[in-house]
């Protein structure tokens, strides 16, 4: 299953990579794959937006705009005019619907 | 540490581990073993029923919101200095999954504070994160435990932990291990090497099936005001309020009503690879207008819906009420984008807003026609 088309922000600068397979090893969907020593985007649809890849590649060759893929979390934000947040880590309130 | 000590506990997590705790703390420790004060508690895979049973009650309800284990170090099987240490969330389903998966095997488990979230979740909140990680590696003096310098980590709470700062702060080499608490033996057994099947998420038919009641809950929580409004609607008569009408006009309604939840909360979320089109207020708009077609054959609602302005709020309301539903699933896949669900919601938002306006219009004008103004 994919997301919607050409909507990811995942970035990444090949000339920075030094083929380490951090970003390999850590993204949930096998966005990246190593080819002569390098990372190559495989699809870049499959992109999630966790951000796993861009905080671990020493190199900094990628970046991305993380955040939650979650409706009713974006939907808060907007309300709150704050940062996109599920309602999942005030445990006591019980609307931890989102996760 | 090989002998067994009846001090701990061995079967199922089942006592509180405050419990365990304190009993630990009256237990010398012997020459070699980790003292009292570094391990929170021993635990098996083996889940008792009352486990079970707490475990279902995470899937359907609130329950989940306190249902936590204790941070701290704790011993599965019989761990000795070489054992691998295993790090995982303080949310208690989580913890259980991870145990379930590792019979037969010896392991350290270092559980984080995640307030009671899930790893992935919290990782994404930062929860599950570096600071809470090397906090704990020191807390819990874990270099005194163990020998080696390794670390795993659940695959999924790699976006929020820097592998490189725990290695400067710590001397520990994280690794981000298997998605599945199950390949975590078959991965250490290959030298600490995934296969793609093993970082992949999966996302099956099962999967999905288990996050329903969480979308279905909170949207049949509010269809009491939808009833109450609908019934007051149709009740509503020139002379006040008429409970046969109530009924009678109220009720297909009602029930559509309870078919858009039903297509947008728990069709659309199982049947989600199989409804066209990426976007999920599509997926939910269209799983909506067909449960209402299907629906609109029932002899009670085909009659009901004989009057055109009926009809037209109808088709109007109900499709885009399972498409908002089926929106809010994007909060419990695997794959759905914050950028993507943010483009959703710009031109899905506005669209509700119409479609819920001018259904009430409609609404209005159906009963002003009843009422012989219009
Ligand atoms: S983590 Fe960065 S440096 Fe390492 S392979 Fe991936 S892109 Fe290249
Ligand atoms: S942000 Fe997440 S899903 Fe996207 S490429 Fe990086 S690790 Fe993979």
């Amino acid at each position: 299953m994919k997301y919607l088309a050409k909507a990811a922000t995942l970035d990444y600068d090949a000339g920075k990579c030094t083929g380490c397979r951090m970003c390999v090893e850590v993204c949930p969907h096998q966005v990246f794959v190593i080819e002569n020593r390098r990372a190559r985007i495989t699809d870049i649809d499959r992109c999630m937006e966790c951000g796993a890849c861009a905080l671990n590649c020493e190199a900094g060759a990628i970046s991305v705009d993380a955040g939650v893929g979650c409706a009713s979390a974006i939907i808060n934000g907007m309300l709150t005019g704050g940062e996109p947040t599920c309602g999942c880590d005030s445990g006591e309130s019980g609307s931890s619907s989102c996760c | 540490m090989t002998e067994k000590d009846p001090k701990f506990v061995t079967a199922g997590n089942g006592p509180l581990l405050r419990d365990v705790m304190e009993m630990m703390s009256k237990a010398p420790a012997a020459a070699g073993r980790p003292g009292p004060s570094r391990i929170a508690g021993r635990v098996t895979a083996a889940a008792t029923r009352t486990e079970r049973w707490e475990h279902f009650r995470c899937r359907v309800g609130s329950f989940r919101d306190s249902y936590r284990v204790e941070p701290g170090l704790y011993a599965f099987g019989e761990p000795d200095e070489e054992a691998d240490v295993l790090v995982s969330a303080n949310y208690k389903l989580s913890f259980d999954t991870l145990r379930s998966g590792l019979g037969g095997h010896d392991f350290w488990i270092l559980v984080l504070d995640t307030r009671g979230i899930n790893v992935w979740c919290a990782a994404g909140k930062g929860t599950f994160g570096t600071r809470e990680l090397v906090r704990r590696i020191l807390e819990t003096q874990l270099a005194d435990v163990v020998k080696h310098r390794r670390l795993i980590l659940p695959q999924l709470g790699a976006p929020g932990v820097n592998a490189r700062e725990v290695r400067q702060r710590t001397g520990f080499k994280a690794r981000f291990g298997p998605v599945r608490a199950a390949d975590i033996p078959a991965y250490v057994k290959a030298g600490y090497r995934k296969t793609a099947a093993m970082s992949t998420v999966r996302f099956g038919i099962r999967d999905r099936l288990v996050l329903t009641p969480m979308e279905l809950n909170p949207a049949l929580k509010k269809y009491p005001w939808f009833a109450a409004a609908a019934l007051l609607l149709f009740g509503l008569g020139r002379p006040g309020i008429i409970f046969a009408d109530a009924w009678s006009g109220g009720f297909p309604f009602l029930l559509l009503g309870l078919v858009a939840v039903l297509a947008g909360a728990f069709l659309t979320p199982v049947l989600l690879p199989y409804i066209p089109g990426r976007s999920f207020a599509v997926k939910g708009w269209l799983a909506g207008l067909a449960s209402m077609l299907a629906a609109s054959f029932l002899p009670v609602v085909s009659v009901a819906l004989g009057d055109r302005l009926l009809l037209a709020a109808a088709w109007l309301l109900f499709p885009a009420l399972s498409s908002y539903l089926a929106l809010q699933f994007t909060g419990s896949t695997t794959f759905t984008g914050m950028s993507g669900v943010k483009k959703e919601l710009k031109f899905a938002v506005p669209l509700y807003i119409a479609a819920l306006a001018a259904s009430i219009l409609l609404l209005i004008a159906f009963k002003l026609t009843g009422w012989g103004i219009l």
